[in-house]
């Protein structure tokens, strides 16, 4: 069979790997470099039955999103910078009322409104903790389009096993770049449905009691069981309660059902990792240059390796410590002044061997960038 | 059924405060239902964050109790993704009309059909009496304790302003009304706003000297006025009552579904 | 048809807060408020079942029964 192959941008493959998941309402507002997620739906939507709507603002547009996946919706909205922060607060409730719901966020630079047509990848830590309270979170990325197309799918597949938000961080280099991408067949990458109770109407049914596998089973709105759904600590009726115990057991379960499972939520990609005594570690648009200049130093005979992240958030601290275990030096590239650094330094046994490569010019780090830092820190100089 | 049906009784006798008013419209909302003969599970409540809001826990419909003002929007997509339930989406002054209120303008502009309560109690009672966007100048309130200067919405006219196409007012007192409107406004294609002044003795009725409950509902029978009655032209400080718009626009779920229609064309 | 007959009036004195609405506009003055602020129908023979204390409750703590 002929592949399916198509030059596309980045936007345009996350638009289309949405509706492959099964995509079926969006809600959003425009704003660069986010605006062809949104202009693609608009026209794709309608022809296969599905909604789009543009909102008045960004937190609307996700709490739009929350609504339409409470009647049994898989739901997605896209933004950056700017509307990803006005959207926390309703981020935290689809957090808290366990909402299955995709948030693209593709990043610029800020802070503020800082360059909206340029790349950063300064969103990191707050897709981990830009909502208040204690809570856990899956954030996912990719540096081509062949793996965009897959962590938008893996990411409506989280969303529904999990029951929770997902937020897809892309940048502005992969969101705008133009590439190849090979069209998965139907049916290639296989996808999580919503899980539907199997409580008979008349039945007490618990929207909030998770079962053995920390799964929770939804009821549509619409349907036959009528239950409550709050931002309030609840029980699992989901009727508010400020009883202690039941609001340490809704937190530990918030957390706990990604947090423990990091295992089964961890994607990454490794290059030349085995016998790497230099492993960079980067992720998104960062990620194509560390590769770059892996491949072109393998070829001098230097022994560097790549880490390349796919999963940011929950952080997957054994892997990387297991990865960077053999290494002399960790370089962490990114575009920020160090936001997965941290997170690297304080899973190694040794922090003291992790450097960071950066730019937060608006520019792309390029892999000359990268390699006067390597030399920098051989003590070569560039 | 009776109106019993319609509430989960478990969670009476409710939070509210004695003699507020937001329990009269609860009254008058289940009995405006009971009227209509709904089922239950057709019926989704949408609410934001305020003593309003816990309106949504009384209710045996599928409630969604949402964060502070954006309860329309949460109740959008809900209508968006399935037009044939009924969205009823009860708010407070601040909820509705500060927080909430570019929702509202663009929930009203597109006309989507579902039914928006304003419960105008002029104040912010969850939070403990501060003043609100309807509380209106010389209100005294706990960040108002000079009087207030701000200048109030009228509901009326900025919701027909905004292209709601069925526009209401009533109050506590009348308690006919707000079950009667209530009734035809879920019954209207399109946007309803139905606003109900409802007393808050607790905070609004002490700081302003209204006295207690009652008082505060007999305020309401001796400051309004029927629509066009010869009271208010004697009297042009009396708020009218009735309903003050009710036409037919298109809606914005069955345009949607014009566009799917011309989009699957291709 | 026929004026409906007063049964009872249903009060149900742990949902009533003892605000005293239903007292104060009832029209026949047959509800009151006892010692411990619960409503009563002191006089419900007066009572013409015009359900306007079961409406204006906003502890939905009466009901009207009718024969």
């Amino acid at each position: 069979m002929s592949q399916n192959i198509k030059f596309i941008q980045g936007n345009e493959v996350c638009a289309e790997a949405a509706i492959y998941a099964g995509l079926d309402f969006y809600a959003g507002y425009p704003i660069t470099p986010s605006s062809e997620i949104a202009e693609h739906l608009a026209y794709r939507l309608p022809q296969i039955g599905g909604k789009f709507i543009q909102m008045e603002d960004e937190i609307a547009s996700l709490c739009a999103i929350i609504g339409a996946s409470l009647t049994g919706h898989k739901v997605m909205t896209a933004t950056s910078g700017p509307g990803f922060s006005l959207m926390q607060e309703a981020l935290g409730y689809a957090i808290m009322a366990e909402i299955p719901c995709v948030i693209v966020d593709v990043q610029r630079g800020g802070p503020s409104t800082g360059i909206p047509t340029h790349g950063s990848q300064g969103d990191v830590n707050q897709a981990r903790w830009g909502t208040h309270g204690d809570h856990s979170i899956v954030a996912l990325t990719a540096s081509n389009h062949q793996d965009l197309f897959e962590m938008t799918v893996y990411a409506f597949n989280l969303a529904e096993t999990y029951r929770t938000p997902v937020i897809l961080l892309l940048d502005e280099l992969v969101g705008h770049m133009r590439e190849r991408l090979i069209m998965p067949e139907k049916g290639e990458i296989p996808l999580v449905e919503r899980l539907r109770t199997s409580v008979r109407e008349g039945v007490d049914y618990h929207p909030y009691l998770p079962r053995e596998d920390g799964r929770l089973p939804m009821s549509d709105f619409g349907g036959v069981h009528r239950y409550n759904v709050t931002g309030l600590y609840h029980d699992m009726w989901g009727f508010p309660s400020s009883e202690p115990r039941t609001v340490h057991g809704l937190i530990r379960h918030l957390v706990d059902k990604l947090e423990n499972r990091i295992g089964e939520i961890a994607k990454f990609r490794e290059y030349h990792l085995e016998d790497a005594d230099v492993v960079l570690i980067s992720y998104g648009c960062s990620a194509r240059s560390a590769l770059h200049v892996v491949k072109n130093r393998r070829l001098r005979g230097e022994r560097l390796g790549l880490l390349e992240l796919q999963t940011l958030w929950p952080f997957a601290s054994e892997i990387v410590r297991e990865k960077c275990a053999g290494a002399r030096s960790v370089v962490v590239v990114e575009m920020n002044m160090g936001q997965m650094l941290q997170a690297v330094k304080t899973a190694v046994d040794e922090p003291e061997k992790v450097f960071l490569a950066n730019r937060i010019d608006g520019v792309f780090i390029t892999p000359t960038d990268i390699s006067n830092i390597l030399r920098l820190i051989q003590g070569k100089g560039v | 059924m009776a109106v019993k049906d319609y509430i989960r009784e478990r969670f009476f006798p409710h939070l509210w405060c004695p003699g507020c008013g937001h329990g009269i419209v609860l009254n008058g909302l289940l009995r405006a239902i009971e009227k209509l003969g709904l089922s239950k599970n057709e019926i989704v409540m949408v609410t934001g964050i305020g003593c309003s809001a816990r309106i949504a826990g009384y209710v045996d419909f599928h409630t969604l109790h949402t964060i502070h003002g954006r309860a329309l929007a949460f109740a959008t997509g809900v209508k968006l993704s399935r037009p044939e339930l009924k969205v009823i989406v009860p708010m407070g002054d601040g909820d509705a009309l500060a927080i909430g209120g570019n929702h509202f303008i663009h929930a009203a502009r597109r006309n989507i059909d579902m039914t928006a309560i304003v419960m105008n109690n002029r104040i912010y009672g969850m939070t403990g009496g501060q003043f609100s966007p309807l509380s209106g100048c010389g209100v005294i309130a706990t960040t108002s304790p000079y009087a207030n200067i701000d200048n109030d919405f009228d509901v009326v006219e900025l919701s027909k302003a905004a292209g709601a196409t069925f526009v209401a007012r009533t109050t506590t007192y009348h308690v006919k009304e707000i079950s009667d409107f209530i009734r035809k406004a879920i019954l209207h294609e399109g946007f309803s706003v139905v606003e109900i002044l409802t007393q808050c003795p607790t905070y609004f009725g002490r700081k302003n000297k209204e006295g207690e409950a009652a008082d505060m509902l007999r305020r309401y029978k001796e400051i309004t006025t029927p629509i066009g009655s010869d009271a208010k032209k004697e009297n042009p400080d009396l708020i009218e009552r009735g309903i003050f718009l009710q036409k037919e626009n298109p809606e914005y779920c069955s345009e949607y579904n014009a566009i799917i229609q011309q989009a699957m064309k291709g | 048809m026929a004026k409906p007959k007063l049964k009872q009036h249903l009060i149900k004195r742990s949902w009533c807060k003892g605000c005293g609405i239903c007292v104060e506009f009832c029209p026949k003055h047959v509800l009151e408020l006892d010692a411990l602020d619960k409503a009563i129908a002191a006089r419900p023979e007066d009572c013409i079942c015009c359900r306007l204390c079961e409406l204006r409750c906003p502890d939905l703590a009466i009901e009207i029964e009718t024969e």
